[in-house]
């Protein structure tokens, strides 16, 4: 612990991305206005004592969307990465200590899953039930599979050519006590960098899906949902994108340092390019 | 005047410095030879010289070539070093551009180094130099077998026409036989060049063989300069004594309980690994054993020889259940098996130990829930019987029952092997195979772990299939010897009886290639023979 | 290399296969009766058995997924219900915005990002190298819809050098089409090149330690010219990887982008669709979308084979 508290990138990225989730905790049991509370009169203000950061085209306070959205866009892009890891872990690791049919059929199956970026698996889940909150999480989780599947089984591979495998082999431990005990210990570093990484992507894949409204929905809100109803009028009134775009990219930074920091940290050997979820 | 001259050379990481004040000179046409384990400095003392020290190194010191010390500008130091000194490097597999033919690297290290006027050297001469055929210009170094790299690396080297050449390791990546072919390559092209010859290794067999003068490097400094023959015939230093006792097995015969009755009988197994191609045209399968057949007696301790990708370890994972035969069967204690579907009740029986001692523990496991795994074999021990049987396994090996709660990281190279072979006797096997044991330890160490080895077989009778491409290691630990080649058992017999009548080509190359002993008699140049 | 070749050419038809059985399982089988949830609950019984005699949707399932297969093989993607055209006709408007739009947003992304990544990578360590990390480092974290609303507001509304939004057809102005095309292709290429950038500079850096660039500095090379002669080619190799995947987001990355200036492409297309309920559209444009996600990634993988001797013989021994 005090190893990883000497990088202070690791610090600086971490304790931002805190002070954002706090936010949004925050906003589940108190915001300065309710945010489904519209009050035509009083739209379009600037911030003031009253409105931190002024209202918006409907009159609702834009600081209490910000934390309601701070908070939504967290919670599609943890329950997204939660899914890839919950499926994609176990998948990637099956391969490993299975190897051969197995190890082919979850290739082919992640190679297959590739084919559909987050966006056409939203629309494919929108035409059939319409827009909601939850298709983003699935476009965004589905993605996510194949990813952390990959990084499980590339990492898991990397140990599995270790003897202490074979030695637990040898111990008469199955292939399922192999992947739990020996290879799974030893790639959770890795998973938790990508986790870090794959949650920056998603909260920017949450903020387009829900910009071109496939995903969240009125009267909930989120930082890309903020951005669809400023649409119509940000050319007259720039701030209201100006707020949630300047909060999705400070969220977005401090994941990606925190992520680099832990990367740094962990293997300053396992430096690598992430392709872009946002689609 | 020195061609090359090295005074007070201190190389520093920060606040470490890991070559202390290094003096050293070398003469036109002569070999020399830096000796010393991984870690001693060796190799940035080689990089120095060249002005290749990585990022983050800070040099004090001098060097100089021809009396002119060396330049400080990149490039006028780039040029030098291309046109005076030759290097060939420990890693064949990574050391050439993967994306580039052999004929280009070659070619780029020519033009880089032209001189008007001098006769050109075009690059099939220089193939023809080093062994290689014109068709190997033609490929990629992936399609090259390591030795062969190691000779486009030689190539490159002499394209220059260079004054010295500088060998970190060349061979100890290669085989018994190659590394026998590329020293004397190696030896023979600064003999017919005359050229000077800076030799780096922790192999004092092949120092002593190519060398005719050494320097003993240990923790950053050297120990102890001197001409070869009697550097290592009498060694001054406590630390080149060890190093020279180290390299030649010296096993104490024990006492040990008589050979007995059969143990394990190995009956036609044969092992394919199926290739590449795709599901309706697959290739031709590799056949990685042969239709073998040997048997072992309990408290024997039998060898199986063979150069790298002959079988050996697959065999051995057959043997201990780890992969399976795809005919044949192995019988032990009466019961038949091939391979992996060896019964619970008898995977106690047999154990492997590991070559590598770093890869062989679990690092986010402790020593002891390591060394505890195989007594999941036998179900239905009390918590106090598997410490018992922990603190008596941890003990057998000389370590102390207090490192069971400590993790893999806190220890040594060889105390790891030690645990190693604890883990393997924790469950009170007969047969204990052991793969390279000491291969991958520093020379110093590997002596202790083979007469640790030995004092086990004789306390606790037990069997051993020793598997190594070391002959002399064969030679002090083994009662009997299999020599295996491409997947088939080519000769059998007692060790001193291969050893001083081979029978087949393979062992006869093997026996040749052996390099003689060190400080026995007074080494000279290898002798001569034909390059296959 | 043909072998390598074939073997891909045959994984990538797997997939398009499987990828419209999932298709086909999603939006012809699930909803039950396509008709009825085309035409809603609303529907008189005429109407819905008129649409569903159109559709064909008596044929038993298999013959119809067939069909479907059959037809767009031979270029016929089925007929809108909503829009009463061809889909393929419509799709093949609309690609006419989106396919420029894509391929601009790469040329910017590897025109930019690279050389900034082998400048970061020139001069590690250095005030270049970290400038240059910092602004990828945000443009990463920059959504692409929002950049292009910012861009929009700067060029467009403040200095009014560009159209805010919609497009002008190709046969019309082709000068005009392309100006319309330049503020959402620098939105879209923004994340695309510091990625590229920063992928670049990493793959740079390590290629920097190792040993074949310590041979070639033996050779008689300095690092940078050894670096720069074998070096680069070798860190080109997981960028090509990363080029792949990134154009393959961008097609389906237009979408978004799209909206934000108005532009006639398959995105709008499709979100007309969804909310007209138009099963057989939504099939056509996913399609679509996924043939040139999986295509790319093809084309990736046989470019690598290419470039990487070693890639190129592991099927063909």
């Amino acid at each position: 612990m005090k190893r990883l508290l000497s990088h202070p990138s690791l610090v600086i990225g971490l304790s931002a991305t805190l002070v954002f989730l706090v936010v949004g905790i925050v906003s589940l049991i108190w915001t300065p206005y309710p945010i489904e509370q519209i009050d035509i009169p009083r739209r379009f203000l600037a911030p003031s004592a009253a409105h931190w950061l002024g209202t918006d085209n409907l009159g609702r306070d834009m600081m209490s969307l910000v934390m309601a959205g701070t908070w939504t866009s967290f919670l599609v892009a943890a329950v997204a990465v939660a899914i890839g890891v919950g499926v994609g872990v176990p998948l990637g690791l099956a391969a490993a200590a299975w190897g051969g049919p197995v190890e082919w059929l979850v290739l082919r199956l992640t190679d297959f899953v590739f084919a559909f970026p987050a966006v056409i698996v939203a629309i494919l889940i929108t035409t059939l039930l319409g827009p909601s909150a939850i298709n983003a999480i699935v476009a965004i989780g589905v993605f996510n599979i194949p990813v952390f599947a990959r990084v499980a089984r590339g990492g898991a591979l990397g140990v599995a050519t270790l003897d202490f495998v074979a030695a637990g082999r040898l111990a008469g431990l199955g292939n399922a006590l192999i992947a739990w005990r020996h290879l799974l210990p030893n790639i959770m570093s890795l998973i938790i960098v990508q986790g870090t990484i794959q949650m920056s992507l998603g909260i920017l894949a949450e903020a387009g899906l829900s910009y071109i409204g496939l995903g969240t929905q009125p009267p909930e809100t989120s930082l890309g949902l903020m951005l669809r109803d400023a649409q119509g009028v940000f050319l007259i009134h720039p701030w209201l994108t100006l707020v949630p775009g300047i909060s999705i990219v400070l969220i977005v930074i401090a994941l990606n340092i925190a992520g680099d920091g832990l990367r740094d940290a962990i293997d300053p050997r396992l430096r690598q390019g992430n392709p872009n979820v946002l689609a | 005047m020195s061609l090359l001259e090295v005074s007070g050379l201190s190389v520093r990481f920060g606040d470490t410095e890991v070559v202390s004040d290094v003096s050293f000179s070398l003469q036109r046409g002569e070999r020399f030879g830096i000796i010393g384990e991984s870690g001693s400095g060796k190799t940035l003392t080689a990089l120095a010289v060249t002005g290749l020290l990585p990022e983050g190194a800070v040099m004090t010191g001098s060097i100089s070539l021809d009396g002119a010390p060396l330049p400080q500008q990149e490039r006028a130091m780039a040029r030098l070093r291309g046109k005076r000194v030759g290097m060939v490097f420990q890693e064949p597999m990574t050391a050439l551009n993967p994306l580039m033919r052999v004929n280009d690297q070659i070619e780029e290290s020519i033009r880089l180094n032209e001189t008007h006027g001098a006769t050109q050297i075009e690059v099939p001469y220089l193939l023809k130099e080093v062994g290689l055929e014109l068709k190997h210009g033609d490929r990629f170094p992936h399609q090259l077998s390591g030795g062969q790299r190691q000779r486009v690396m030689i190539a490159m080297a002499l394209a220059s026409r260079p004054d010295i050449l500088i060998a970190d390791e060349p061979t100890s990546a290669l085989d018994l036989i190659t590394q026998r072919k590329v020293l004397d390559l190696i030896a023979d092209i600064c003999a017919r060049r005359q050229m000077a010859l800076l030799f780096i290794s922790h192999d004092l067999k092949a120092v002593g063989a190519l060398c005719n003068r050494v320097a003993v490097m240990h923790r950053g400094r050297l120990v102890e300069t001197g001409r070869a023959a009697t550097t290592f015939s009498a060694p001054q230093q406590a630390y080149t004594q060890k190093l020279v006792a180290a390299s030649r097995f010296d096993v104490r015969p024990l006492s040990r309980p008589p050979i007995g009755n059969t143990l394990l009988e190995v009956n036609g197994v044969t092992r394919d690994y199926r290739q590449g191609g795709m599901l309706f045209w697959a290739d031709k399968p590799l056949r990685a054993v042969n239709e073998v057949s040997f048997s072992i007696a309990s408290a024997e301790c039998l060898a199986l020889v063979g150069p790298s990708g002959c079988g050996k370890t697959t065999l051995a994972k057959i043997i201990v259940g780890l992969d399976k035969a795809t005919s044949g069967t192995v019988r032990l204690a009466g019961t038949e098996y091939r391979g992996s579907d060896l019964p619970k009740a008898l995977r106690r029986d047999v154990s492997l130990v590991f070559q590598d001692p770093f890869g062989s523990f679990n690092p986010r496991l402790s020593i002891a829930d390591s060394v505890a795994e195989p007594l999941r074999l036998e179900p239905g021990l009390s918590q106090e019987t598997i410490q018992a049987r922990l603190v008596e396994a941890v003990e057998a090996v000389g370590l102390d029952a207090g490192m069971l709660t400590r993790y893999p990281h806190e220890f040594s190279g060889g105390q790891r092997q030690r645990l190693a072979i604890a883990r393997a006797l924790v469950t009170r096997p007969k047969l204990v195979v052991l793969d390279e044991p000491v291969s991958a330890l520093d020379v110093s160490v590997r002596g202790e772990v083979l007469a640790l080895l030995a004092r086990l077989q004789a306390d606790f009778g037990l069997t051993y299939l020793i598997i190594s491409h070391d002959l002399d290691m064969v030679r002090a630990m083994a009662d009997r010897v299999l020599v295996m080649d491409a997947g088939r058992i080519v000769e059998e017999g007692k060790p001193e009886q291969i050893f001083a009548e081979p029978q087949h080509r393979l062992t006869r190359d093997l026996m040749a290639a052996r390099l003689p002993d060190v400080g026995i008699v007074a080494s000279t140049t290898p002798d001569r023979h034909p390059r296959a | 290399m043909i072998l390598f070749a074939l073997r891909r050419l045959l994984g990538f038809a797997a997939t398009l296969l499987v990828a419209a059985l999932v298709i086909f399982w999603l939006l012809d089988l699930l909803p039950g009766d396509p008709a009825q949830f085309i035409l809603g609950i609303n529907a008189t019984p005429e109407s819905v058995a008129r649409l569903r005699m159109q559709m064909g949707l008596d044929a038993p399932a298999h013959e119809r997924f067939l069909g479907w297969i059959w037809g767009m093989l031979q270029g016929d993607f089925g007929v809108s219900y909503t829009q009463r055209a061809p889909v393929a006709e419509l799709i093949w408007g609309r690609l006419g915005v989106t396919l420029p739009l894509s391929v601009l947003a790469m040329v910017i992304s590897i025109v930019v990002g690279l050389p900034l990544g082998i400048l970061a990578a020139r001069r590690r360590g250095k005030l270049l190298d970290t400038a240059i990390m910092v602004t990828a480092q945000t443009g990463v974290a920059i959504p692409n819809f929002w950049f292009g609303m910012l861009l929009t507001l700067v060029f467009a509304v403040g200095l009014r050098w560009l159209p805010p939004g919609g497009f002008t057809p190709w046969n019309e102005d082709g000068w005009a089409s392309l100006r319309g095309l330049i503020l959402p292709s620098l939105a879209l290429a923004l994340p695309q090149a510091s990625i590229l950038a920063r992928v670049m500079r990493t793959a740079l850096v390590d290629v920097t330690g190792q040993d074949y660039i310590r041979t070639a500095r033996a050779k008689g090379l300095t690092m940078g010219e050894a670096v720069w002669r074998h070096g680069v080619r070798n860190a080109l190799l997981p960028v090509l990887t990363i080029l792949g995947l990134q154009f393959a987001y961008l097609v389906a990355g237009t979408i978004i982008v799209e909206n934000v200036f108005y532009l006639p492409g398959l995105g709008r297309l499709i979100f007309t669709a969804i909310s007209e309920r138009d099963l057989i559209l939504v099939r056509g444009a996913t399609i679509i979308l996924i043939v040139a996600v999986t295509a790319t990634m093809l084309l990736t993988d046989i470019t690598y084979a290419l470039v990487d001797p070693r890639l190129r013989e592991r099927s063909t021994p």
